[in-house]
């Protein structure tokens, strides 16, 4: 359906964008509704890494404002809901910490519902509870989050459809190609085996980490449930570039 | 290997979904440098479906070398090539208005490509939206780069003069640079897959 020379159509790597890494959702999952007029249906165009991927934004090129790692305190009053502590590591592949790089969270509140203009979502929005975190992991690529648990909410996706509670987190880590946008899920969710979102991950070990761990020790007496996050991202330790021999 | 730690593997990405401005979008990053700035450059477009509607629920972010084709990261480490006092080379523009998004910015420079080889001045695309499980990745180009477009590696090795089109800025009035997004069929821009 193209017009390809025949000589630069050696060059041209490609890759169909129905991916087969079961560990990664592909872009056309028929099942969620929304892929289908948004999923790329040309190849990918498989990119040589060189150094436009392999430099990335890091803390201090832009200054996050006032970071916020606490969602429960942004308000007069507290807001609805069951206290939880969100915490964990970010990590890179071969296991070491990602430091100083900026961790953003937004989420439902309790009853479900996103204080966003297009959220139609009956249930009540709460003056107390935005819904929006920000922190910077320390040196052992730890970050911690105090928010409430979010309800489910029903979307439209198909009949009776709702999308099991969890929080948004969006990552850079040290370099373009190790950006990731993901969301945390709570353990033992009943509402997992209906959801196109989730289910986009295909291999049920990588759907898991995607799942936080109930964790007791970071549980606070008398205020709030710990769940336990590590997140892993692409990329290792920045080191200079060699020059091109010219 | 005997002894090697083995590697993690790693979370999966999932949408950004409808609400992404409630988390991402908190303050304007679209804006690299002031638009006074005698250098300034401004990329506009628009993100389009499938169906060609425009998405206003998506989110546009680039990252880009300075004019001396320097990356602000410690993983470049060519100090002889100055970094511009101010710009480090981030961006993010939502499309909340009729799917339009823009950045203020500075023109990269070229910058290494594999091989000994030189890319033409890019910058690189993230794009995100509910309805997209992972990012896309995309480049724009100059339109008014033709000679070092040219040559460029990346650009070469794409035989379809009509997918590498898409990849390229047109210039319009002044400093003002024109670059649509379609995600999805008649004039789909060109996704990369990073290579491992
Ligand atoms: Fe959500």
């Amino acid at each position: 359906m193209q017009q390809h020379g025949p000589a630069q159509e050696q060059q041209r790597e490609i890759l169909v964008p129905q991916e087969d890494d079961l560990e990664q959702p592909p872009y056309l999952y028929p099942g969620y509704v929304g892929t289908r007029l948004r999923a790329p249906k040309e190849p990918l165009i498989i990119l040589p890494k060189t150094l436009s991927d392999i430099t990335g934004p890091v803390y201090g090129h832009r200054k996050p404002g006032e970071l916020d790692n606490d969602l429960t305190r942004q308000h007069g009053g507290e807001p609805q809901g069951q206290k939880i502590i969100v915490h964990g590591r970010v990590l890179d592949g071969d296991g070491r910490p990602v430091r100083n790089t900026l961790v953003e969270i937004w989420q439902a509140n309790a009853a479900g519902r996103y204080r966003h203009k297009v959220d139609q979502h009956p249930a009540p929005i709460d003056p107390n509870f935005s819904g929006a975190g920000r922190t910077l992991t320390d040196d052992d690529g730890y970050y911690r989050f105090i928010t409430i648990k979010p309800g489910a909410y029903p979307w439209q996706n198909h009949y009776n459809a709702w999308r099991p509670a969890h929080i948004h987190f969006s990552l850079f880590g040290r370099a373009f190609r190790s950006r990731l946008v993901t969301q945390m899920y709570f353990p033992g969710d009943p509402l997992f085996f209906q959801d196109p979102i989730f289910n986009s991950v295909r291999d049920e070990k990588a759907r898991g980490r995607m799942i936080s761990s109930f964790d007791l020790e970071a549980t606070i007496p008398e205020e709030a449930l710990g769940f336990r996050f590590d997140i892993v991202l692409e990329g290792r330790d920045a080191t200079p570039f060699e020059r091109p021999h010219a | 290997m005997m002894g090697r730690k083995e590697s993690l593997r790693l979370t999966p990405s999932q949408t950004v979904g409808p609400y992404l401005s409630l988390g991402l979008l908190r303050e304007d990053w679209s804006k690299l440098v002031p638009p006074g700035h005698p250098q300034a450059i401004r990329i506009e477009g628009t993100l389009y479906d499938g169906a060609g509607e425009p998405v206003t629920d998506g989110l546009v972010e680039i990252w880009q070398a300075a004019p001396s084709g320097r990356y602000d990261h410690p993983a470049d480490g060519r100090e002889e090539l100055p970094l511009e006092e101010g710009f480090h080379g981030f961006g993010r523009s939502g499309t909340e208005e009729e799917g339009r998004f823009s950045f203020v910015t500075l023109k990269p420079g070229p910058v290494p490509g594999p091989g000994g080889t030189t890319q033409a001045p890019h910058v690189m695309v993230a794009v995100f939206a509910r309805g997209l499980l992972k990012h896309l990745i995309t480049r724009i180009y100059f339109e008014d780069e033709e000679e070092a477009n040219g040559q460029d590696p990346v650009l070469r090795s794409i035989g379809d003069e009509r997918v590498r089109s898409t990849l390229i800025a047109r210039k319009e009035a002044g400093s003002l640079y024109r670059f649509d997004i379609r995600l999805q069929g008649e004039g789909q821009t060109a996704f990369f897959k990073l290579s491992a």
